[in-house]
Order: structure tokens, then C-alpha cells, then sequence
């Protein structure tokens, strides 16, 4: 057990460290950069789980996840936001102190709520179940305090990368949904892209406050 | 498996075709093709139901959503013929839009059917995102800015409740593994559901509420609701038909599967209560809603919501009464609903806008389409001799002898919703006319359809059918 | 016994006089990295002689407290210096060596400092005294959190403890205390008043903190205050090698000891270019932005607690 859930541990501490640098970004291309950290971070930990449950079909999985959420989603968003030719910065609801204190509360709260719930559980699958749901957490929350498309955009990426570490950590959940999840993120991602070109040409801004303007019968 | 490949090969097969075809007649010939195809396939499978292997799996409880799904998808596809081509020629719509809407809602109607038929938790999850991610598409299809506003919020509340349902998902399968073992199996419904006695009550209870908080967004239970009103106005008429009318069912579908599996587990909680109390507010909240709506499309997008809250409190209730009502009513409103969006699409075309304000005497200056929509409205809002209204008094009577308190607040809100519509309905179909007079060029054979089809459910249920519900119902526990 | 007195005394002494040392080493690394001949190593105890040999200058209105406040703050230090284990855990004081009763010691200190600082009634010393105090007030819950991650996994807040807990086998490889680590760096930064919270060497009213408090002393007290400081600078980094490099430490005998001395030595020396390597390639923060440092500080005591309760020691 020891160092195999040791180094386990630590990759998934790293993933809600992540997380939590990505809720302090209000910068894009810091935002972006720090996405490629957290789907970096995923890949390692997938990677490990594949060895120490030694199930080489989760390698294939961190492949994909190295592949898709390191590389070719971070290089999207660069290019879009180079061709969307925004404006840099993304401005957050909230103070930043409020913010980092609810994300500290929020895993707090997850690891309250799954531990004592997954005591029978196998205890790497038990610290990654729990982590994984305050990543997931974490992204919602960036999605609530940000007011920029991209930035919800980086804050559900984190929650489908959080979804994927407790997919990993499950011992032995099939490969078809791991490699359906990362499929599905793929096709959500090219929505995105799709959706911020038509909010940029519509509304000349992500900034989503502009949408707001549009909800409901406003007028 | 005949029926299979054309409940499942057809859609997707014909959504790669219609994806190049550049003509609009042939596309849409060939989308009303593929969709009598799949429904054909899905009567077929009324009559023979392969043996559940290990990616499908056929009982009592999908095969009437099978059909139900399928032949609604057929007669829309009708419906969405003639819309589309008069959303052509009026120019909201381009032609080059319209492969990608054609493929769209093939793509759709294909994973709805496999969310379906799904004999694994995991691929009925990617079946249903399948179905989200293609409608979020045509939602925002018309490029305007309440259109954008409204499938980028449908979006992201959308993806965030499906991601909440994977975790849920991925939570039961923590739950099984420890009984049941073996990879693939660790998934399937009929192991799950053999083994579930043994599995830990209170993961078991953490997934459901991650599951009922992740399905209910995609039900439109309150108060994950807040994409519904607007992508159901602000997207064309066909994909408001069939997100109220299918997709909203899947999902619900989707929820009783893990309901069933809840209930065969004797420690963990009832998950009745919260049922109960999501439905109780969705349906009080929607009905006050309904009152100062001034848009016509968002108007039927909260009864849908509301009807949703009526269908999730019955199956809260439970006991064999409360699922056969609630198997109805979701029956009965996906006719009825469906076939209002039919008409109401009609009616804003030939007005020219969405507006109740705008819109007046509708059966003055188009009697046909007046009438229709009458008729639905009468429907949908629980009155006699319709099928809607039938089992919202089973609904109502077998809830009563459980929960009289909570009845009576139900009632209160079928009450109020009854008053706003007939309210709208007056206005929209009665009184001095407003807007434009040109005649319509409708496509009236589905309205009928359905509700030819709501009216007999009302006056006569045919026993196979009863039998059929009464079975699933109690498979619901 | 008096072995282990005598090992104190030693410690005692060792650290009086290897502070200043230490402040040379820092600044002539700084320099060298300027291009820069920079000030020779023994320049900093010229600079304490000098001072001891000049006129102490009081203001009218300075007050009992700013007349015995450097004799506190340099006493203060050199206790807390005095009881953590450098080269040797067989000191003296080693139930004392408590990470509570070093906080707590330090703390203290900067209390009376930031007194002093208020005293006069200059501008300057109330500046300095309210932004220490604030940066104490972020760095102080952030050292707790250190404590409680430290505790929790060790078993005990005595830093002898720690350092034998820290050597055995049975740690393993725990991200909590690399993030611990992380936090008491920041810590550490900020205590000390080097960059990017606090630039030492300057002089300039918008940036100082600590220069501010101490602008108005002179002579003999100026060289007890700016001994006191060296002395913090060497207990921080005592605290952290201690704590988790601990490698040398512990053993007895002799050689032991030796080992231990040698070991300490090189480490304070490697700790001293390493901050002045890392000095010289930051520059100092805005004094507004030094609490969002220190919040991350704080955050990462936090996370490194919060992270153990899913660690396996739990």
C-alpha cells in the first residue's frame, strides 16, 4: 500500500492545488496555462492509477487525457482567444480572499461528506472519490464567480477533469465510459468553440454580462 | 434485432447522410423517412424483445417509451417538414443551416433511443449527453441574441447537471463494486438490480442526490430549471416539441431507472420525500409563473415544467396507483405538449411573432389552427374527456390517501396553472383579432394525430396497455 | 547532563555569533549576483562594533519601553534561537524547543517592536508598526496552520519529535508537508522582511516595515535590534532545515555530534545563497499585495491539513 497510495495521494492533492491556482486566475492566458497544469496533473494521476491497479487500460485513458485536456484543448482556447481578440482580463464576482475561503470550504466539505460515506471503500479509491468531488466542486464554483465565457468554459473543464480522477480511481469501471466521458468532453469542447465565436460576432464580448441583458422578457 | 438496428442504426446512419446532403426537400424527406423507419422498428420491438445482453436491454418499463419516443420523433419530423421549409423562405434560415439541423436531429432522436434502450448505467449516461449536446446546437440555431444567450445557458446548466449524473453514476458503481466484482457487470441494470440489497446504504443515498440533482437540471425540476423557459423559446418550434415532449422524459426515465435500483436497497433512504418535495415546488412555482408570461413558446415551456413537477411527485408517492399515474401522465403530455408546440409553431409563423400580446381571435382568422390549439390547451390544462386529465386524477386520488397536505397543495397548483392557461388561451384564441390574417399553410395531420390519440387514451385505455403500465409500475416499487 | 548543558551553551553561542555571519553571506551572494564587488563577509560585525561604540540618541518623549524594548526583542530571539535543535536534539532546553512556545516567543518580540515603533509618535514608526502588525495577523494563523499539519502528522508539536518522526522510515512521501513547506517558506519571507514582502536594505518610507519601526533607534540599541534581526533570520531557517531537512541530526556520541555540526553549518550556508539568489531575482511586492501572499500562505496550511484527513495516517 504505502508508497503506491502515497504518490496516489499526492497527485490527487495536486489536482485540488490546481484547482484552486485556477480559481485564483484573472488573467487568460494564466487561466489557460494553469489548465494545461490541471489536465498535466490528471494524466499523471490516471497514469498511476493504471499502475497500481494494473489495469493497462486506464494508460490509454491518460493518453487521452494528456492528449486532449494538456494539450489540444489549452492550444484551442489559446487560438481562440488570440482570435477573438478579447480583452484579457476576467473579471470574478466576489472578492478573491471570499472566493479562495469558499474553495477551501467547499473541500472541506467534500471530504466530509464522501469519507465517512466510502469507509467500506478500498482506501486509494476512498481519497480519490473525495478529491475528485472538490474538484468538481471547485469548478462549479469557478463557473458561479466568473464572469467571462472563457472563464466558465476553464471552470467546467476542471469539473469533467475532476469527474475523470473519480472514474479513474473507481477500481475497475470500464474503459467504454472512460474513453465515452473523454469523447463527450471532446464534442462539448468544439460546442464551446463553436458558442464563443457567436457570442464574440453577436455581442462584440464574452463578457457575460452583456448576455445577461438578454435573459428572460427583459423587455 | 431487426428492431434494433432500426431503432438505433437508422438515426445514426441517416444523420451522417443528412449531414451531406445540401438539398432542403430531399433532406427533409429522407429525416421523415429515417424517423417512420425507427418507429417502425420500435413497434417491432413491441412484439419481439430481444434478450437483454450486455449494451441493451428491453423490458416493460422502456419499450412504451421506445415507441412513445419514436413515434413522436416521426410525427415531428412531419411537423418540422413544413416549418422548416416556411422558415426558409421567410429567411430566419439559411440552407447551409439546414444539413446541420437535419444531422442535429437525427443525432438527437439516435441517442435518445439509445439513453433508451441502455442496459449500462455508463452508456446511458453518454447517451443522454449525446442528446443534450445536440440539441444545444439548434437551440441557439437562429444566431439571435436571445437565442445565443439561451443555448449558452442551456449549455452550461445542462453540462453541469450531466456531470453531476456522472458522478452519481460513477458513485453506484463504487457502491456495486464491492458485491458485485467484475468489470462489465459492475454496470448493467440486471446485475445491479439483482445484487442491490448488498450494496452500502449511504453511498447509495450520496449518488442518488448527486443523480436526482444531475437528471432533475436536465428534467427542468425547480431550481435547476432556469434553461428551460428560454431554450424553449428561443429555439425552433420542432426542437421545443421535442425537448418537452422526449427529452425531458428520457431524463426522467433515466431517474427511475436509480429510483428502482434505491428502492431495492432496504437501508438506504426513501428517495419518495425528496421526489415529493422537488415535484411540490416545481409544480407551485411554474403555475405562478405561468400568469405574466407575454411570450407564447415560454408560456407552454413552464406548463411543461410543471407537468414535470406533477410527474415527479406521483412518483414520489409511489405504490403501484402513483407509478401507473405518473407513467400516464408522462405519456399523455408528451402527446399533448408536443402537439400544442405543433400549433403554437404554426400560429407564430403565420403572426409573425411569439408575442401573446400580438397574437388575438385566432379562431376568427384561422379557424383550423385555432381550434387545435384550443383543444391542446383544454388538454394539457387536465380537462375531461382528455387523457391529461385522467391521470392527473389518478394522480391526484392515489396521492390523496397518502399525503392528503401535500395533495392539496398539488391541487392548488393544477388549479392555478388551470386558470393562467385558460386565462392566455382566451386571449390568444378568442376575443378581437390581432396580427396577421394570412392563411396559414399548416401541417395539421400531426396535431391530430396526437390528439386524436390524447382523446382515446381519455375515453377508453386499451387493456394490453394498462397491463403494460401496470407491470412497469410495479417494477418501480 | 552536563554534556547536555554544554551542548546548549555551545548552541547559544554558535547562533549569537553566526547570525551576523549569515546576514554577510546573504548580502555578498546578492552582490555577486549584481555584478557587484559587494561588502566583505565580516562587514555586518564591523557594522554591530561600530554601533556599540556610538552615543545612544533618545528622543524627549521616548518612554521606558523604547529604552528597554531592544533588550527584550534581542532576548526574546535569542531564546526562541537557543531551543531549537540545530546539531543536536540532547540540548538542554529540548522540552522547550515547541513550535507553540516559538510562535508564541516570536510573537511576542514583535509586539514590543511594534510598541517601540508606535512610541516616538513619528509618522514612520506608526506606518511600520500597522503594516507589521497586519502582516502579522495573515502570517500568524498561517503558522498555526503549519503547526496543526506539522502535529497531526508527527504526533507531537516538539521540533525533537518532529525531526525524529521526519528521519524514520515511516513517512513516506506526503504532500501535505511538501505543501507545509511551501507555506513556511512564506512564512518565513514575511517574518524576516525579505523580499518580495519587505526590502531590507532600503531605506525608502513607501516600502519599509521593519525599517520604519526602528528608524528612530541608535547606537547600542540599533546594534541589539539589527542583531535581533539577524538572530530571527537564522531561527527561521534553523526552524525549516530542522524541521524537514533533518538529515545529520540526532546522532550521539562524538561523532554524532560532529556530523551534526557540520551539517548545520552547510545547510545554514546553502539556505543563505539560496535566499540571496532568490532575493535578486524577485522584486518586492506592493505593500496591498503582500495579504494576497500571505492568504496563499495560509490557503496552503490549510490545504496541507485539510489534505491529511484523506492521507493514510488518518
Amino acid at each position: 500500500m504505502g508508497l503506491g497510495f502515497d504518490i496516489a495521494h499526492m497527485l490527487a492533492g495536486l489536482m485540488v492545488l490546481a484547482s484552486l491556482l485556477l480559481l485564483y486566475q484573472d488573467r487568460l492566458t494564466a487561466l489557460i496555462n494553469v489548465l494545461r497544469l490541471h489536465g498535466f496533473i490528471l494524466a499523471l494521476a490516471v497514469a498511476w492509477q493504471a499502475h497500481i491497479q494494473s489495469a493497462p487500460e486506464l494508460f490509454v485513458s491518460a493518453a487521452i487525457a494528456l492528449l486532449v485536456k494538456a494539450l489540444v484543448i489549452p492550444g484551442a482556447l489559446d487560438r481562440i482567444v488570440e482570435r477573438l481578440g478579447i480583452h484579457r482580463n476576467v473579471e470574478t464576482v466576489g472578492g478573491i480572499g471570499l472566493t479562495m475561503f469558499a474553495g477551501m470550504a467547499l473541500v472541506a466539505l467534500s471530504l466530509r461528506v464522501m469519507l465517512p460515506v466510502t469507509a467500506a471503500a478500498d482506501p486509494v479509491s476512498r481519497q480519490d472519490i473525495a478529491l475528485a468531488l472538490s474538484v468538481v466542486l471547485i469548478g462549479l464554483l469557478i463557473m458561479v464567480t466568473r464572469r467571462n465565457a472563457l472563464g466558465q468554459v476553464a471552470g467546467f473543464l476542471s469539473l469533467e477533469n475532476g469527474i475523470d480522477l473519480a472514474a479513474a480511481g473507481a477500481r475497475g469501471m470500464p474503459l467504454v465510459v472512460e474513453l465515452s466521458v473523454a469523447f463527450s468532453v471532446l464534442i462539448a469542447f468544439i460546442v464551446i468553440g463553436i458558442f464563443l465565436f457567436r457570442i464574440r460576432e453577436r455581442f462584440d464580448t464574452i463578457d457575460l454580462a452583456a448576455l445577461e441583458s438578454f435573459r428572460g422578457e427583459r423587455r | 434485432m431487426i428492431a434494433l438496428i432500426a431503432v438505433l442504426g437508422v438515426p445514426i446512419a441517416a444523420a451522417f447522410m443528412l449531414a451531406l446532403i445540401a438539398g432542403y426537400r430531399l433532406s427533409a424527406r429522407i429525416n421523415g423517412l429515417a424517423s417512420f423507419l425507427s418507429f417502425a422498428g420500435s413497434l417491432l420491438l413491441l412484439i419481439h424483445r430481444p434478450a437483454p445482453n450486455v449494451l441493451f436491454l428491453v423490458d416493460d418499463l422502456n419499450v412504451v417509451f421506445i415507441v412513445l419516443n419514436s413515434f413522436v420523433g416521426f410525427t415531428t419530423s412531419l411537423f418540422s417538414a413544413g416549418y422548416i421549409g416556411h422558415e426558409l423562405e421567410s429567411g430566419k434560415l439559411t440552407a447551409g443551416y439546414l444539413r446541420f439541423y437535419h444531422a442535429m436531429f437525427q443525432l438527437m432522436l439516435f441517442g435518445m433511443n439509445l439513453a433508451l434502450v441502455a442496459a449500462n448505467i455508463g452508456l446511458m449516461w453518454v447517451a443522454v449527453e449525446l442528446a443534450t449536446l445536440s440539441t444545444v446546437m439548434m437551440v441557439g440555431i437562429y444566431r439571435t441574441h436571445e437565442a445565443i444567450e439561451a443555448a449558452w445557458k442551456y449549455f452550461i446548466l445542462g453540462s453541469v447537471g450531466i456531470a453531476l449524473a456522472l458522478f452519481g453514476t460513477i458513485l453506484v458503481y463504487l457502491a456495486a463494486h464491492p458485491v458485485i466484482g467484475e468489470a462489465g457487470a459492475g454496470m448493467r441494470w440486471t446485475t445491479l438490480l439483482a445484487h442491490a440489497s448488498r450494496f452500502d446504504p449511504a453511498l447509495l443515498d450520496t449518488a442518488f442526490v448527486f443523480l436526482l440533482i444531475g437528471y432533475g437540471t436536465k428534467i427542468g425540476l425547480v431550481p435547476m430549471h432556469a434553461w428551460l423557459p428560454d431554450a424553449h423559446a428561443e429555439g425552433p418550434t420542432p426542437i421545443s416539441a421535442v425537448l418537452s415532449g422526449l427529452l425531458l422524459n428520457v431524463a426522467l426515465y433515466a431517474l427511475l431507472r436509480f429510483k428502482i435500483l434505491l428502492a431495492a436497497c432496504p437501508g438506504a433512504i426513501a428517495p419518495g420525500p425528496l421526489m415529493i418535495a422537488l415535484g411540490l415546488v416545481s409544480t407551485l412555482l411554474a403555475a405562478l409563473m405561468l400568469y405574466r408570461r407575454r411570450d407564447i413558446k415560454r408560456l407552454f415551456a413552464y406548463s411543461s415544467i410543471e407537468q414535470m413537477g406533477i410527474i415527479v411527485f406521483s412518483f414520489g408517492v409511489a405504490g403501484p396507483l402513483g407509478n401507473l399515474a405518473g407513467l400516464l401522465q408522462m405519456t399523455m403530455h408528451s402527446l399533448t405538449k408536443s402537439a400544442i408546440f405543433f400549433s403554437v409553431g404554426h400560429v407564430a409563423q403565420v403572426k409573425g411573432t411569439q408575442r401573446i400580446a400580438e397574437m388575438g381571435g385566432l379562431t376568427e382568422s384561422h379557424p383550423l389552427l385555432g381550434w387545435t390549439l384550443v383543444a391542446g390547451v383544454i388538454a394539457i390544462a387536465g380537462l375531461p374527456p382528455f387523457g391529461v386529465f385522467t391521470s392527473e386524477f389518478l394522480v391526484v386520488s392515489s396521492s390523496f390517501s397518502r399525503a392528503p397536505l401535500l395533495t392539496a397543495f398539488l391541487v392548488l397548483g393544477l388549479l392555478l396553472s388551470f386558470g393562467a392557461l385558460l386565462r392566455h388561451l382566451g386571449g390568444i384564441a378568442f376575443g378581437p383579432v390581432r396580427g396577421e390574417t394570412a392563411p396559414a399553410r399548416a401541417a395539421s395531420a400531426p396535431i391530430f394525430a396526437h390528439l386524436a390519440l390524447v382523446l382515446t387514451a381519455g375515453l377508453w385505455l386499451p387493456p394490453p396497455l394498462v397491463a403494460w403500465f401496470r407491470h412497469a409500475a410495479s417494477l418501480l416499487g | 547532563m552536563m554534556g547536555a548543558v554544554a551542548i546548549e551553551a555551545l548552541q547559544m553561542a554558535f547562533v549569537l555569533l553566526a547570525a551576523p555571519g549569515l546576514v554577510g553571506i546573504v548580502r555578498a551572494v546578492e552582490a555577486r549576483f549584481l555584478r557587484r564587488e559587494g561588502p566583505p563577509l565580516i562587514q555586518p560585525y564591523r557594522q554591530l562594533a561600530r554601533l556599540l561604540g556610538k552615543e545612544v540618541v533618545l528622543a524627549h518623549n521616548a518612554s521606558w519601553l523604547f529604552r528597554t524594548a531592544p533588550y527584550l526583542i534581542l532576548a526574546l530571539t535569542w531564546v526562541a534561537a537557543s531551543v531549537v535543535p540545530t546539531f543536536s536534539t540532547h540540548i538542554v532546553f529540548a522540552r522547550l524547543g515547541d513550535l507553540i512556545v516559538i510562535t508564541a516567543l516570536l510573537g511576542a518580540a514583535r509586539f514590543v517592536l511594534a510598541l517601540a515603533g508606535l512610541d516616538i509618535g513619528t509618522s514612520f514608526g506608526g506606518i511600520g508598526a500597522s503594516r507589521e502588525v497586519m502582516f502579522a495577523s495573515l502570517a500568524e494563523p498561517a503558522m498555526l496552520m503549519i503547526v496543526v499539519t506539522l502535529a497531526i502528522t508527527a504526533g507531537s508539536t516538539q521540533l525533537s519529535s518532529i525531526a525524529a518522526f521526519m528521519l524514520s522510515p515511516v513517512l513516506g512521501l506526503r504532500i501535505s508537508l511538501a505543501l507545509a513547506l511551501v507555506a513556511l517558506v512564506i512564512v518565513a519571507l514575511a517574518e524576516n522582511g525579505r523580499i518580495p514582502v519587505d526590502n531590507p536594505a532600503t531605506h525608502l518610507e513607501l516600502t519599509m516595515v521593519h525599517e520604519a519601526m526602528v528608524l528612530e533607534y541608535s547606537g547600542r540599541h540599533l546594534a541589539m535590534i539589527e542583531l535581533a534581526a539577524a538572530l530571527k533570520l537564522l531561527l527561521m531557517i534553523s526552524l525549516i532545515v530542522c524541521i524537514f531537512f533533518p538529515f545529520g541530526l540526532g546522532g550521539t556520541g562524538a561523532a554524532g555530534f560532529l556530523l551534526g555540526l557540520a551539517s548545520y553549518a552547510a545547510k545554514l550556508g546553502i539556505a543563505a545563497v539560496l535566499l540571496g539568489i532568490f532575493e535578486v531575482s524577485l522584486a518586492k511586492m506592493r505593500v496591498f499585495r503582500v495579504p494576497e501572499l500571505l492568504g496563499a500562505g495560509l490557503m496552503l496550511g490549510l490545504l496541507a491539513t485539510l489534505l491529511l484527513y484523506v492521507s493514510r495516517s488518518l
